[in-house]
């Protein structure tokens, strides 16, 4: 009897916060009447420096190749698959880590993937490939969804680094620069088209046009 | 007495025959300079050949060894990548040799359709070729040259 009383007296949970909001709007509109304009403006400034700076910085901590193998799912599969190949150690002693090639280097493509890997967090939340055998049964499906990315930007990420403009076909082995004569000077072909599977082991082939 | 200086000259004996045996140095194609009781630096590793040029065979029965580097190249359960070029389909694109079609008999000689899995693991049989001197010399002589020494101008 005395809690629904108090229920009446005091006004709901929605009505306070709705209450706060109008009291908020009202401060926010009101012109300063403590702080020149000048002060606000350069207050303003600065905070939006130190807040734009330290997004980048957070931002750019994601794209580190110590960030990425954090998670054992990539730790275990993907890295110590990388670790073999050409794209992690090579006679220049150039690596192309993990996001040199999974995530796109222009801003606004970079902050599209990165609202994309809230999945991947998603995923790695609830466990989806903790194991080998989960990882296995799901490697035909995450590399579709890459193999997919780098068919629609014409292999973007590979020509941050491998121009064809600057691709010297006499240092290439003979069969190397007949290739890329035919198919990718002509622009038949974009580097995934032959290259899958480089950098990381290759899901179940059968029926992926150009292999057995 | 007498025996005590046997067994000190045996022993004195066996010491000597060691350290000659250590310091011996054995100038062997394989081995190098290296002591017998060393193991030398390991010779540096020669690049593979990497070219489009078909190896002459030894023999008529020999698998064709691989003239190009085969880095990286993934054969197993999930894929091979040989046959992204040498399988019969992809042949037209690559221009690279078919595989041939002894590599569609199953074990009873019935063609199958594809490659039989006997015959699926390329690396079993064709193997790409070192740039390296081969330490050790070698005088095969093929069957042609054999033939045609024996008898100059005769039947083949």
């Amino acid at each position: 009897m005395s809690t629904a009383d108090g229920a009446e007296k005091r006004p709901g949970f929605f009505a306070r916060v709705w209450k706060f909001i109008v009291e908020l709007w009202g401060v926010l509109i009101r012109p300063s009447s403590v702080f020149g304009l000048g002060v606000l403006v350069m207050a303003g400034f600065v905070a939006g420096v130190i807040f734009w700076g330290g997004f980048n910085t957070a931002l750019e901590l994601t794209n580190t190749e110590k960030f990425c193998t954090g998670c054992h799912e990539m730790r275990d599969n993907v890295f110590s698959e990388l670790k073999s190949t050409i794209h992690f150690t090579n006679r220049s002693g150039v690596r192309a880590t993990c996001p040199d090639c999974h995530v796109p280097h222009n801003w606004t493509d970079k902050i599209a993937r990165k609202m994309q890997a809230s999945k991947e967090v998603w995923g790695h939340i609830f466990g989806r490939i903790d194991t080998r055998d989960k990882f296995v049964d799901h490697r035909l499906e995450l590399a579709l969804h890459e193999w997919a990315r780098f068919k629609a930007n014409d292999s973007l990420e590979c020509r941050n680094c491998h121009s064809a403009d600057s691709m010297d076909i006499t240092k290439q082995s003979p069969r190397a620069s007949v290739a890329h004569q035919r198919f990718l000077f002509t622009g038949e072909k974009t580097c995934i088209d032959c290259h899958k599977g480089i950098a990381h082991q290759l899901p179940d082939m059968r029926g992926i046009p150009g292999w057995q | 007495m007498m025996r005590k200086v046997t067994i000190l000259l045996l022993a004195a004996a066996l010491v000597a025959g060691a350290g000659t045996l250590a310091a011996q140095t054995l100038n062997s194609g394989l081995r190098g300079p290296a002591p017998l009781n060393d193991e030398g630096p390991a010779p540096p590793m020669a690049p593979n050949k990497n070219t489009a040029e078909k190896e002459v065979r030894n023999y008529p029965e020999q698998p064709p060894v691989i003239p190009h580097s085969i880095d990286g190249y993934q054969i197993d359960l999930n894929g091979n990548k040989c046959l992204s070029c040498h399988a019969r389909a992809r042949t037209g694109e690559s221009q690279a040799p078919m595989v041939s079609i002894t590599h569609f008999m199953d074990r009873d000689g019935q063609f199958l359709a594809s490659i039989s899995p006997r015959r699926f693991f390329c690396t079993e049989c064709h193997v790409p070729q070192s740039t390296s001197n081969p330490p050790v010399s070698n005088d095969f002589v093929d069957i042609d040259t054999l033939l045609s020494r024996a008898t100059p101008g005769g039947r083949r």
